[in-house]
């Protein structure tokens, strides 16, 4: 038989599908890819936690600086553990942090930020419309703007120190050259 | 009379109905475009249960998507335009049967392929082989031995 090569091509496949799979068991399907990576913010005006602040956080508030956007929400376990990591970065004042409460009742998003510390610059509540706009299919979800409005990271799950410093960071230095 | 009442009930239980996550509030009132809807929200998934669309889930997510296709169509948008919009927030996975574009060509003709190139292995198979050899013929005792064991069987 001279074509016996042939016989070899189901292996080979069989192989090259396992390397496939196997690459695919170290994906995190909880993490999905954002649509809107390097897409402008969508416009939004969310009103503030406490109607005597004023402003709430709207899309002006994005616009020629690098900020950092954060979705959390008293209701969300996982976000209190990220929250002294936020607390920490707002502290270095590399970045600054904006709040959205999402779906959640003002004053539980109030007593939240009391009881583990406030680092955003400013809070939007949003009853899940903003969210959308946004992409976002749960909390935590943190966002990284450029100067220009647009979204360029987008992190789900709580953002740990790691994150911070290995990710972050150094995106936010490029952003800001 | 009760037996045949509750063994209806029963009956009826054990069909199984599928729970509507889709709640009244939600619904339109001009049931054209509410079906539209219903429509367009099985065409997506939902991004928390992620194997369910937006249609069948109970999650929060699924009902603002929900409320948001129907405020959509309400004010006029058509179909696509709906899912285009949905789209443009949660990127491809959010629709549950993925577009026919150059990215998704191999996962839409890999199975076409896979048959073609089945059928041609069996092909080739097939004509690689030499004719089986037509069978010598039969000998003056064999076919005398034939004879006889036709007509015993026969004779039965």
């Amino acid at each position: 038989m001279r074509r016996r090569w042939l016989y070899l091509l189901p292996a080979a496949l069989f192989v090259l599908l396992a390397a496939a799979f196997y690459r695919g068991l170290g994906i995190d399907p909880n993490i999905l890819p954002s649509a809107l990576i390097d897409q402008e913010v969508p416009d939004f005006a969310l009103p503030p936690l406490r109607p005597e602040d004023g402003a709430g956080f709207s899309s002006a508030d994005l616009k020629g600086h690098v900020s950092l956007v954060n979705a959390f929400a008293s209701w969300c376990a996982p976000c209190r553990t990220e929250q002294p990591v936020l607390n920490a970065l707002a502290q270095s004042k590399r970045v600054p942090i904006y709040g959205i409460d999402y779906k959640d009742k003002s004053e539980a998003g109030l007593a939240y930020l009391a009881e583990l510390g406030n680092p955003y610059v400013k809070i939007g509540s949003d009853a899940g419309r903003v969210g959308i706009e946004w992409g976002m299919y749960g909390v935590p979800e943190t966002f990284l703007v450029d100067r220009l409005g647009r979204i360029r990271y987008k992190h789900v799950g709580p953002l740990t120190q790691e994150v911070v410093e290995r990710t972050i960071l150094p995106l936010v230095a490029r952003l800001e050259k | 009379m009760t037996r045949l009442a509750l063994l209806s009930i029963l009956l009826w239980a054990a069909l199984g109905h599928p729970a509507l996550a889709v709640r009244p509030d939600e619904m339109l009132a001009d049931p054209k475009l509410e079906a539209r809807a219903r429509e367009v929200s099985k065409e997506l998934r939902c991004l928390v249960c992620r194997n369910q669309s937006v249609d069948d889930s109970d999650a929060d997510l699924a009902h603002d998507l929900r409320v948001l296709v129907r405020e959509r169509i309400a004010a006029g948008d058509s179909d696509d335009q709906v899912i285009a919009y949905i789209r443009s927030r949660y990127g491809d996975f959010v629709l549950l049967k993925p577009p026919l574009e150059t990215g998704t060509l191999l996962l839409w003709g890999g199975p076409v392929l896979i048959v073609l190139f089945g059928v041609a292995m069996i092909g080739r198979f097939y004509r690689g082989r030499p004719a089986p050899a037509p069978a010598p013929p039969l000998s003056e005792d064999e076919r005398r031995r034939l004879d006889a064991l036709l007509k015993g069987s026969g004779g039965r």
